[in-house]
């Protein structure tokens, strides 16, 4: 019996992992139809933001869950107003400009801080499943990425933020025309995605270890999560990080860490076969 | 869940594209001109920083004594220092740039197996000598290719006997996967066997992985008496990290063959890392007069920036640089043959480790082990065992019967 | 006219580079100049692809890796490359065929065609680098997992395995191979079949209109950049040697910036882009502060942003006028 919980549990906190690193971009994407490849770089701007202002003294609760959001979310507002502002309605322009962004971002980030595997322990014990145990941080984890699913749905859902955001992205013109100014809508809507992937960056770093390039092991995956979930952002990249989480997680329990990934990234292909507009293109085409 | 591309992608950039990269260090000696041109080629970034750092200082501190007692032969020696950023194809570059450019009398470096084997056929090809100064899997048969750390045979070999009568007979193995993880988990495999334990299971992991939770969750299914770790690299420091974090560092204790060669012992807190034991040819902690004569010295040389030497790996470079010397001040050249036959007389070298000599059958070396616990931000000796032959490489290769064999070869456990 | 006229000039360039280039360059240098040779045949073949089948391919890496290995698996196996390189092209195209089947033929649109592409080559990628046991071989050529390949077999000469070629003359192959891509590439496209492949890109539902089953049109210059990528794999294993980084998410991104560079919907812009990219990091890495990975990602910003044709077009004016369609879309 233990032994299923234990399983049990590192699934739910392999879907975890994938739907907080995914959030950002499916955000980004969702609202603006803009894919940031820049998104894994995202990521690891937030864990050195927490890991930098946690060596410079901050409490660790403070500096991931606050310092590594606000910093990634002004670099977003950064990047929008210099880069995306100028390529919007053209997707692939935009994708390659952020792959060039993110090869920038890899190669200052080396530049300054070196090519160097940091690190910090996570920062909560143990707990017993029955005869086993398992981190405690892993735990959070799932936890910080349900609040993160409920969050973001609360405020597109019952804000009028949310609402005017919505609203905006269906129609423009309609928006401008009822007094919204649709570019501050787009600015901040970046801003807040970028938000999100830096708090992720910074709630992976313990287990990931802080490294210039390891975005480029996060965005494919959160790509192709976003992607084969298709329209509705929250439900598509839920079910899909469901879907795909689960698959890696158990692969990696019946196999190796490798075959689970590979096993994921196939069922990935089929899916896309199957559905080519992704999960919500089929399924909950009505949700958010 | 997060296998990570890292390595992969590390320095990708440079790449293709470091060929012509500026070398990082060039030591010009004050001796007057025509210096004997050394290669080094170590990860000085990346995953594998970890181990690179402190075995390019090593070289260095080496290179500078020679210079300071008058050089080699009369001349000055230039170091020249390769970084190939954990990326193997950048090994490739380097030793066709040291070998078809540099024109160097020696190449020393190295650090995982599998940028051995990317180099060492190069190095064949082009005539150039090379000095391989890390513990490995054994078995490499090659004339050319010094081996000058300690092998399963001299390492695994004595861990084992220690572990299994005071922990239990049930072993777990978690290794790195790649030629060094292969061949060493096959070794561990027939120690214990030897010693009448059994392996219940052996996890391969890619360099990149940093996600132990798994593997963790399944280890504790496994129940083992022991967990012995052949992990590689910045990233796999993680395994540890997880190991604490999930409450098994005071259930399940750890042995490993490669812990502490990349000063794990200072990255991970003493309550992580404290009791996980070793067995390598040298620790910084190894308590003789020669040792304590060289870290004064180091030390003084290199303060404040001196690195821990924590095991084996950067005292080898050492020590392999001092063997490679010693070679050419008997043969009276740099000139490759010459000096491997003067090499092959058993040259000895008597330094920090203790007595190195080089086994002329094989081109690997006997040297002492030691056994140590890893304890607060360093080791504890617990025993040592005097001059150890490299009998695995041994039993498969005889160099002066076949002189032209070249080869690895990879030992077959009959289960 | 203009296409025969830009053959002969391609000609009298390769010869130049095959007479001169080996005389002035010192071993080390020329073996460098090799490895640029096959990133400009992988560059052609993302630019036939993507510029003119108007098929964004993200994981042109992988039929680049896919032709290193099977290649040196060949090669190991048979003892003699002479059929190795034959088969260096057929794997590469034969999996090109059945995914670009599941594409085409499954009418999955751009994005989504991003993200299979993609996710093909980090499956090959994680696959490759976990066969380092020894249950992974094929034949007698151990797969090597991580280590790759390194003992990769140069080419000999064909039909004579004891007599392989020194670097000098796989110098003089790669550019042979470089000119011989570019040639097929141009009469591909003065032909029926490119001159549908072209239509389809600019209008894809007025081709399929006009009668032409476009599934079959985009199959077919999909497999031959496919074989084309497979060669380019095929130079580079004979100057480095394979491993699982040829199949890497970067050198799939660098294939796409040196084809935006060179300048989308032109041949011979992506292969001289590949180059001067090449020397341009190359350079780069000579710096000791600059980290190349910051150029790179710079230019390919300002190029999307400043010179979306491509800078060699917008460099050579008028004559971009003149090229079909080569707008960046």
């Amino acid at each position: 019996m233990d032994i299923f919980l234990a399983v049990g549990f590192q699934v739910l906190s392999g879907i975890a992992t994938l739907f907080i690193t995914s959030l950002g971009l499916a955000i980004i994407f969702g609202m603006m139809r803009v894919i940031n490849l820049a998104h894994g770089e995202f990521l690891m701007l937030g864990a050195y933001a927490a890991i930098l202002s946690a060596r410079a003294g901050l409490n660790i609760w403070l500096a991931m869950l606050v310092v590594a959001p606000l910093v990634v979310g002004v670099i977003g507002l950064i990047v929008e107003r210099l880069i995306i502002r100028r390529l919007y309605g053209r997707m692939i322009d935009t994708m390659l400009a952020t792959w060039g962004l993110s090869l920038a971002l890899i190669g200052a980030v080396t530049m300054i801080f070196g090519n160097t595997v940091a690190g910090f322990s996570a920062p909560l014990g143990s707990f017993a499943i029955g005869g086993f145990t398992a981190s405690a941080y892993a735990l959070f984890l799932i936890f910080a990425a349900i609040f993160m699913l409920f969050g973001v749905w609360i405020v597109l859902r019952f804000t009028s933020a949310g609402l005017i955001a919505r609203g905006t992205m269906q129609n423009a013109e309609m928006a401008a025309a009822l007094g919204v100014a649709p570019e501050r809508v787009y600015a901040v809507t970046f801003a807040a995605g970028s938000a999100l992937s830096g708090l992720a960056g910074a709630l992976i770093a313990p287990f990931s270890g802080v490294v210039p390039t390891m975005g480029t092991s996060y965005i494919a995956k959160a790509f192709i999560t976003v992607i084969t979930g298709g329209a509705a952002m929250l439900a598509g990249t839920f079910s899909a990080s469901f879907l795909l989480g689960a698959v890696s997680t158990f692969g990696t329990f019946a196999t190796t860490p490798v075959f689970g990934e590979v096993m994921m990234l196939a069922v990935a292909i089929v899916l896309l076969r199957l559905l080519p507009q992704g999960i919500t293109g089929r399924f909950f085409r009505r949700a958010l | 869940m997060s296998i990570k591309r890292r390595a992969a992608l590390k320095g990708l950039a440079g790449g293709l594209v470091g060929g012509l990269a500026a070398p990082l260090v060039l030591r010009h000696a004050a001796l007057g001109a025509d210096p004997i041109k050394v290669v080094g080629i170590h990860d000085a970034s990346g995953g594998l920083d970890i181990y690179g750092k402190p075995m390019i200082a090593c070289l260095d501190f080496a290179v500078d004594e020679v210079n300071a007692s008058g050089g080699l032969l009369g001349r000055p020696v230039e170091l020249i220092n390769y970084d190939p950023q954990s990326n193997i194809q950048l090994y490739t570059q380097f030793a066709t740039q040291a070998a078809t450019k540099d024109h160097a009398a020696v190449v020393q470096g190295g650090i995982t197996s599998a940028s051995r084997e990317a180099i060492r056929p190069i190095l064949d090809r082009y005539r150039t000598l090379y000095f391989y100064n890390t513990q490995y899997e054994g078995g490499v048969c090659d004339r050319n290719c010094f081996c000058t750390g300690s092998t399963p045979a001299q390492n695994v070999q004595k861990l084992m006997p220690y572990i299994m009568p005071k922990w239990g007979k049930k072993i777990y193995v978690v290794a790195a996967d790649y030629n060094y993880g292969q061949i060493t988990s096959k070794w561990i495999t027939k120690y214990a066997h030897d010693g009448g334990g059994e392996v219940v299971a052996v996890d391969f992991f890619p360099l990149d992985v940093t996600d132990f939770g798994p593997a963790i969750q399944k280890i504790q299914q496994a129940k083992p008496d022991v967990v012995i770790s052949a992990l590689v690299g910045g990233a796999h420091v993680s395994f540890y990290r997880q190991w604490a974090a999930a409450g098994m560092k005071t259930r399940i204790p750890m042995a490993s063959t490669t812990f502490g060669g990349g000063n794990e012992t200072l990255i991970l807190s003493p309550e992580e890392a404290n009791g996980i034991v070793c067995a390598y040819s040298y620790f910084q902690e190894v308590d003789t007069p020669a040792n304590k004569a060289f870290l004064e010295k180091f030390h003084a040389k290199m303060a404040p920036n001196a690195p821990y030497l924590g095991a084996e790996l950067a005292m080898r470079t050492y020590v392999g640089f001092n063997l490679w010397a010693e070679g050419v001040r008997k043969a009276n050249t740099i000139e490759r043959m010459k000096v491997i036959e003067a090499l092959e007389t058993g040259i000895e070298n008597d330094g920090p480790p203790g007595k190195t000599i080089i086994d002329p059958k094989t081109n690997h070396v006997t040297l002492n082990v030691y056994l140590a616990e890893a304890h607060d931000r360093g080791f504890k000796v617990l025993q040592s065992f005097p001059d150890q032959p490299p009998s695995d490489t041994q039993m498969v290769c005889n160099l002066q019967k076949n002189p032209n064999e070249n080869k690895q070869y990879i030992i077959d456990i009959k289960t | 006219m203009r296409s025969a006229f830009e053959i002969i000039a391609a000609i009298i360039v390769a010869l130049a580079a095959m007479f001169m280039l080996p005389r002035i360059l010192e071993l080390f240098a020329l073996i460098n100049a090799t490895v640029y040779v096959s990133m400009a045949v992988l560059a052609l073949s993302l630019a036939l692809v993507w510029g003119f089948g108007g098929i964004l391919c993200f994981g042109q890496a992988a039929f680049f890796g896919l032709g290193g290995y099977a290649y040196a698996v060949a090669a190991i196996n048979f003892a003699d490359t002479t059929l190795a390189v034959p088969v260096a092209l057929a794997v590469p195209a034969l999996v090109a065929a059945a995914l670009g089947y599941v594409m085409f033929f499954g009418r999955i649109s751009d994005v989504y065609m991003g993200a299979i592409t993609l996710t093909l080559t980090l499956i090959l990628f994680n696959f490759v680098n976990s066969t380092a046991g020894d249950q992974w071989r094929i034949g007698a050529a151990p797969l090597g997992g991580f280590n790759g390949i390194p003992a990769t077999p140069p080419l000999n000469f064909p039909g004579d395995p004891g007599n392989p070629l020194p670097p000098e003359t796989i110098f003089l192959v790669a550019v042979f191979a470089l000119l011989l891509c570019y040639i097929l590439a141009k009469l591909t496209l003065r032909s029926r079949f490119g001159r549908i492949c072209v239509a389809i890109r600019e209008n894809e539902r007025r081709a399929e209109l006009l009668g032409y089953d476009v599934r079959f049109y985009k199959l077919g210059i999909f497999t031959l950049g496919a074989a084309m990528a497979g060669l380019a794999g095929m130079l580079f294993a004979n100057c480095v040697f394979v491993s699982p980084t040829m199949f890497s998410l970067f050198y799939s991104g660098q294939i796409i910036i040196w084809v935006m560079v060179g300048g989308l919907g032109t041949l011979i812009g992506p292969v001289i882009g590949a180059i001067l990219l090449n020397l341009l990091t190359t350079w780069a890495g000579t710096l000791p502060d600059i980290n190349p990975s910051l150029i790179l990602g710079v230019v390919l910003v300002l190029a999307v942003l400043m010179v979306p044709k491509g800078v060699l077009p917008s460099l050579t004016g008028g004559l971009g006028r003149l090229r079909p369609g080569s707008g960046a879309r």
